[in-house]
């Protein structure tokens, strides 16, 4: 067999493009981790022509560790990585099962096993994301059952790995200590995907996306505030990027909605379409701001 | 249904064939889980067939998407009890219907000594028939 495959007719044929062009152009940003998801791709679309040529090399290991802040897309991410494992073939159903250190780790002793069990069978042929999972690994108890958990995830992520794809998600900093401190899941880990902070025009466009899929717009004179608005909620605590820019999306319409009624009543299709300057000023980060700059 | 030819036990389908493999109960337990069947995996050493009720190995599985998950639990049962019969179990939850609509035996003993027929003779020349599993006649987990 020495004729040439043509790799780019495999690699359209495959659907993985109509999978990675969706993943660009509904999330904003995320470069590296786009990158990688490609890289990802592409190994496993060799793979599956090296396989043909019975030029085995094993399952390639899949799981992976997301980290970055709150709201950076780490689940949507994962629901993406299912579908496109599951376009690929190498998860058998595609399906998201996502899991906290609740759904896992028991109450009492001999409760861990069972339940962690449970939630393995339900993730079976799929994808089993676990949210912030540095919480299963509590290093001041050490009669904590989070320990056990650990082992029997480590046991079937080594021997069913054509059956289930791990994820763990989390904090950088936290997941780098929980990694320190069980260097078994670290080593089952192969791709270790870090999800960077957006910037703020990101984030301006990622809320004109969320506007747009409630049948919302930004006026003219709302784009100027908003963008003032994302600089200034970044200093506040608690900010949680994308996940912040749409509960204030949400309080905005909130206000919309009773700056309407309290106006005269009439209204027309853009006037309910439209959010003001006015609907984000009367925000408490802005007023917040306002106050200060009074001050000075 | 008490049949016991080549020494081997008739219960619930597919008995009559050769045991299946796990890629054959593969294949069977996707085709119910397609269904929307909840699987359990149930285990006896008495096989006796009135017996109906064997006892449940872990919850019955709702919610599953794929059969690696219910052949995970039956091999953690073959493991727990190697000389037991294990079957595999289909529950249709659908209203009105709400029972069990597969069930296949997959795991058995290495030797069947099967049923003895007794015959009571009663008022008069009467008889009563009644059948005994022959392993039976050992205490409870000490059977095969």
């Amino acid at each position: 067999m020495t004729e040439a495959i043509d790799l780019k007719a495999l690699w359209n044929e495959s659907g993985v493009q109509a999978v990675l062009d969706s993943l660009g152009a509904e999330l904003i940003g995320l470069a590296p981790v786009k990158k990688r998801i490609r890289e990802i791709a592409s190994l496993l679309v060799v793979d599956k022509v090296r396989r043909d040529l019975r030029l085995e090399a094993g399952v390639p290991s899949l799981h992976m560790s997301f980290t970055g802040n709150p709201g950076t897309g780490k689940t949507t991410v994962a629901l993406r990585m299912a579908e496109l494992l599951h376009t690929l073939g190498y998860s058998r159903k595609g399906h998201l099962v996502a899991v906290t250190r609740d759904d896992l780790v028991g109450q009492y002793i001999g409760h861990t096993a069972p339940k962690t069990k449970e939630v393995l069978k339900k993730a079976m042929g799929g994808v089993l994301f676990i949210d912030e999972a540095y919480y299963l690994y509590r290093p001041e108890n050490e009669r904590d059952y989070g320990q056990e958990s650990i082992e029997i995830l480590l046991q079937v992520m080594e021997n069913q790995r054509d059956d289930l794809v791990v994820i763990l998600a989390g904090y950088k900093d936290r997941m780098d200590t929980f990694f320190k401190s069980n260097p078994g899941m670290s080593s089952r880990i192969a791709h270790h995907i870090d999800f960077p902070d957006y910037r703020d025009d990101e984030l301006v466009s990622i809320g004109e996306l969320i506007l747009e899929g409630w049948n919302y717009r930004l006026s003219p004179g709302a784009t100027a505030v908003f963008r003032d608005y994302i600089a200034l909620r970044r200093e506040q605590p608690h900010f949680a990027n994308a996940r912040s820019v749409r509960n204030a999306l949400d309080r905005a319409r909130l206000r919309q909605a009773h700056r309407l009624l309290e106006s005269d009543g009439a209204v027309d299709r853009i006037a309910l379409q439209t959010i003001e300057a006015e609907d984000i000023l009367q925000s408490r980060v802005m007023a917040g701001a306002i106050a200060r700059e009074a001050t000075a | 249904m008490m049949s016991n030819h080549n020494g081997r036990i008739t219960q619930g389908q597919f008995s009559f064939l050769p045991d299946l493999t796990d890629a054959e109960i593969t294949l069977q337990v996707e085709y119910g889980l397609g269904k929307g069947y909840a699987w359990s995996v149930e285990h006896t050493d008495d096989p006796h067939p009135r017996n109906t009720y064997w006892e449940m190995f872990g919850n019955p599985m709702f919610d599953l998407r794929d059969a690696a998950g219910v052949l995970m639990e039956l091999d953690d049962c073959r493991k727990t009890f190697p000389n037991r019969y294990i079957r595999l179990m289909a529950f249709d939850s659908t209203r009105n219907t709400e029972s069990i609509a597969m069930s296949f035996i997959v795991n058995r003993p290495k030797s069947e000594p099967g049923f003895v027929l007794e015959r009571q003779e009663v008022d008069g020349r009467s008889l009563r028939y009644t059948t005994r599993g022959y392993a039976a006649d050992k205490p409870e987990g000490e059977r095969y």
